[in-house]
């Protein structure tokens, strides 16, 4: 009889442990995201102008430098930060200045940001500033959207391609 | 008062006592969380080689692979992979009450702090496993993963570019990640098995498997459950998608949430702050270990005795430093010694029959010599008035032994049970100093100090050395390992054996001083 309950509680045990494992190992779901909605994301990096401009130097500038380094411009590292504005629907949602990575704040700026919205139709626009000018936008698109749910909506910044890009 | 801690020991002592029932001390997994982490460890291992023979690198092969191992070849691939995701769970498990468990038993401080330190990256390195494997199987889980591991780490602001534009559109995903993921999956369990290796470098015969019934019944259900509920994967990844809804494998997701909840900063913080936390508990406060054994090279030959049996390796041989014509001496590393006395009591000059001035052993601890444990124990004797007089010894981890303490019985306490000679109790009835003798402590496989009630067990049943002289009538002797909560199981015990020894013909009292002359004509 002994051995029997003995049996029974190992049983009861193991069966236990198994339903646990069982169970937790794939419930319960998690919600990540509304499924109802969609995801607009904005992820680029890109480098902005130049704090000062390169500058040509005079021939008694290149004099005072050692034959094997003369270059005929010298150009700070220094990069200004971009300044990046996100609209949905004519609200703004995104608006930072992007500074430059590196010590000498000489990288590109980066940016990762992520706005869910409700499905459907929307109209987005995003614009940019990358140049030493200290009003208006250098980069500007926006086009009116329509989204699914879940759908992952991809702003990404490209010059080569012709600047910002909708995905 | 009864402390937060007492509360959870009692709490694991309980269920502890259940299993004890169904499974017997032997096989209780609740004493066998390590080894079963080892067990584990090898399912996964064994299980992760067969599906890495089929696995396929690539951003579609990865998935298609593993379709075709779940479902084509569910016979056996779909086992294995339900058998590598069950067990990387049950690890999970086994490693947090492992560390629950020393925690509560206070088995991580001293001289034991070593353990636990090492212990603690090792809960990091499985995670890194788990997680990657979940990675490789490149469904929505794994994309979810991959997005939410990728923006954590860019929140630390350390890289040049967001590692998560990786995974922002089809177009930015490399075949070449899967390489690099299958790389991290072999790599991280190869420094995870260095991990453990180093994690029992200081105790001595570390278990490493579990009793084989155990081993058995634990594969067995592992099994059934893969039959019963494969595991299979979500949908594809499609990264022009959201993953919205996801099955979660809360054993090694549980502190993803986080991420979407909080900054990422602030997770770091609070996972970083965690786990300085557990590297520095050991030391929040610090145990006052009583001081290291020594050893007295006037009385110590060299048999290694004390070698054997030390739980965590403090005691080795040397050669012979002084004229004595011994080849080695035993010494004590003492940053290694917990000074549970089990050396002390392992050492054949740790012999009561010698006069008490001499009673110096080859081995033992300065804060609780066996010559202070003589005479504790004959001036507890000496105060029994009785007709049936007991003497309880017990270690300092088991019960509490004062309720017990009457005019028949008398309390001993030691660290460890094994720190007890097995000579005492040859000296407490054949010199009729008491009827019978009653070793209690930590409950029935779960010593405090590993491996001191499996020595004394074996001392008294005649299986190691220093043996319990077969002159001494075992019917005078009991032991009932009890831990703190069987207080009235062994109140039971003791009084069924204070009934048994009353059916005994009674021992002639001897009093102390004629034990001093019995000593001293005896050495």
């Amino acid at each position: 009889m002994t051995r029997v309950v003995q049996f029974l509680g190992q049983a009861i045990a193991y069966s236990l442990f198994a339903v646990f494992i069982g169970y937790f190992a794939t419930r319960p779901a998690y919600t990540h995201h509304d499924p109802d909605r969609a995801l607009i994301k904005i992820s680029f990096s890109h480098a902005g102008a130049h704090v000062e401009p390169c500058k040509r130097l005079t021939q008694e500038e290149l004099n005072l430098i050692a034959p094997n380094m003369r270059q005929p411009t010298k150009c700070p590292r220094e990069r200004l930060p971009l300044l990046l504005e996100a609209l949905i629907d004519d609200q703004l949602v995104y608006s930072e200045e992007l500074p430059p990575s590196g010590l000498a704040r000489g990288g590109t700026s980066t940016v990762y940001a992520k706005f869910p919205v409700d499905a459907g139709q929307h109209h987005l626009q995003v614009r940019m500033r990358d140049s030493r000018r200290t009003s208006g936008f250098d980069h500007e698109k926006s086009a009116d959207i329509s989204l699914q749910p879940q759908q992952n909506f991809v702003i990404d910044f490209r010059p080569e391609l012709g600047g910002f890009l909708f995905m | 008062m009864i402390g937060p801690r007492k509360i959870a020991r009692a709490a694991f002592e309980s269920v502890d006592r259940l299993f004890d029932r169904a499974f017997t001390p032997a096989w209780n997994p609740l004493y066998q969380l390590g080894t079963l982490g080892w067990f584990f460890y090898w399912i996964v291992i064994v299980s992760g080689i067969y599906l890495y023979i089929f696995f396929d690198t690539g951003i579609s092969q990865a998935y298609e692979s593993l379709e075709y191992i779940t479902n084509v070849q569910w016979y056996a691939g779909g086992v294995m992979r339900s058998l590598h995701r069950y067990a990387s769970d049950a690890l999970i498990i086994v490693m947090m009450l492992h560390l629950l468990r020393e925690f509560v038993m206070d088995r991580y401080r001293g001289a034991r702090w070593f353990a636990w330190f090492t212990g603690v990256p090792l809960i990091w390195l499985v995670f890194a496993c788990g997680i990657s494997g979940y990675w490789m199987v490149w469904d929505m889980l794994a994309q979810y993963i991959a997005i939410v591991s990728t923006e954590w780490l860019d929140s630390l602001g350390i890289f040049g570019q967001a590692i998560a534009r990786n995974f922002m559109n089809p177009e930015t995903l490399s075949g070449r990640f899967f390489t690099l993921m299958v790389f991290i999956h072999i790599a991280v369990p190869l420094f995870t098995l260095l991990g453990m290796w180093i994690h029992i470098q200081r105790h001595r015969d570390a278990k490493v498997n579990p009793p084989i019934g155990l081993a058995a019944g634990t594969l067995g259900i592992l099994l059934v459950l893969s039959f019963i509920e494969p595991a299979v994967s979500q949908p594809p990844a499609n990264l022009d998608m959201v993953p919205a809804v996801i099955d979660f494998d809360w054993f090694y997701l549980i502190l993803y949430p986080l991420v979407d909840w909080l900054p990422g900063k602030t997770v770091w913080a609070l996972v970083g702050g965690g786990t300085l936390l557990l590297f520095i508990l050991p030391w929040l406060p610090a145990k006052k270990d009583e001081a290291a054994a020594e050893v007295n090279l006037d009385n110590c030959n060299g048999c290694g005795r004390c070698v054997d049996d030390c739980p965590f390796s403090a005691v080795s041989l040397q050669p012979r430093t002084d004229a004595l014509n011994f080849s080695e001496e035993a010494i004590v590393t003492s940053n290694l010694c917990t000074s549970c006395g089990i050396c002390a009591g392992a050492c054949p000059t740790s012999t009561p029959f010698r006069r008490t001035s001499e009673l110096v052993p080859g081995i033992d601890l300065p804060g609780q010599p066996v010559r202070d444990l003589r005479e504790k124990t004959l001036a507890t004797l000496d105060k029994l008035t009785g007709t049936t007089r007991i003497i309880v010894f017990g270690c300092e981890h088991g019960p509490d032994l004062d309720p017990l303490a009457s005019e028949e019985v008398g309390i001993i306490r030691l660290p460890c049970i094994a720190a007890l000679p097995p000579s005492f109790l040859d000296f407490v009835i054949t010199r009729r100093h008491a009827e019978g003798v009653f070793l209690t402590g930590c409950s029935e496989g779960d010593c405090h100090y590993r491996l001191g009630q499996q020595w004394q067990k074996q001392r008294l049943t005649g299986e190691r050395d220093p043996y319990l002289r077969a002159r001494v009538p075992r019917e005078r002797i009991e032991t009932y390992w009890a831990g703190i909560t069987r207080n009235k199981n062994l109140r039971r015990k003791l009084s069924e054996f204070h009934d048994q020894l009353k059916t005994l013909p009674t021992l002639e009292r001897r009093t102390t001083a004629a034990s001093q002359t019995d000593a001293e004509q005896t050495s």
